[in-house]
């Protein structure tokens, strides 16, 4: 179970990398995100927003056309 | 990678000249994202780009002389012919339609990203020459903005690891 969950269906770029942004603010360090989202460009946008900040990228799946990503917030 | 290029990577300076609801987009989604992602952004507001930080924003786009845009209609793309795009109430007719796009597929509103850009610490520049070609006063721009000239920007982006003209 992630600290915090960011439901973010049916928004576009790049309005889900800003408000998971603005999440991770409310996750301690080493505590996780959970993210859903319906925009298909955030599978490839979340592990480059993970590769540049240095948060990891722990768990990712789609399931039924929704994308689930759980970011470790970096300690 | 030379000390000076690794100061350098994490800035993004870019030089904002177009107005118009379309051209507002690229600048805004990327100095957000950019700031997101932990990089400094600087934005200098040249000519038409200049009315983007205006407090009340009234964005319209011009079908007019843009055969690239093809709206979605009833399954297939239409632009509008010049001499229809030219009649009164034909940009105000193509920016509603796109404003009503914008909001159904879950894009931020011009207003919200720059909202986003002020409380991300966006620095935001006003090109002083603009201001006093087109005749705008400071207090009709919003709060936060700087004033500076050409210099203003090479000294950005001499520091910049990014630097963009949109």
């Amino acid at each position: 179970m992630a600290d915090r969950l960011l439901d973010v269906k049916g928004l576009n770029c790049p309005l889900p990398i800003l408000k998971a942004r603005k999440a991770l603010q409310d996750v301690p360090a080493g505590g996780t995100l959970e993210v859903l989202a319906t925009d298909p460009g955030t599978v490839r946008d979340f592990a480059a927003f993970c590769r540049t900040t240095g948060h990891a990228l722990v768990e990712q799946g789609e399931a039924g056309g929704i994308f689930r990503f759980v970011i470790r917030r970096q300690g | 990678m030379s000390s000076e290029s690794a100061a350098n990577a994490k800035r993004l300076s870019m030089i904002v000249t177009k107005g118009t609801l379309d051209w507002a987009y690229p600048p805004f989604i990327l100095a957000t994202t950019a700031a997101a992602m932990g990089v400094e952004v600087s934005m200098f507001f040249t000519f038409y780009g200049l009315g983007l930080l205006r407090r009340q924003l009234d964005l319209e786009v011009s079908p007019l002389g843009n055969p690239a845009m093809k709206m979605p209609m009833m399954g297939l793309h239409m632009a509008m012919p010049n001499l229809l795009a030219a009649l009164p109430g034909a940009d105000a007719a193509a920016s509603a339609m796109m404003k009503r796009l914008i909001e159904k597929k879950g894009i931020a509103s011009i207003a919200e990203l720059r909202a986003n850009a002020v409380e991300a610490e966006v620095r935001m520049i006003a090109c002083q020459m603009t201001m006093d070609l087109f005749e705008y006063r400071q207090e009709e721009l919003i709060d936060g903005v700087e004033l500076g000239g050409a210099a203003t920007f090479i000294e950005s982006a001499l520091a910049s690891g990014i630097n963009l003209f949109i």
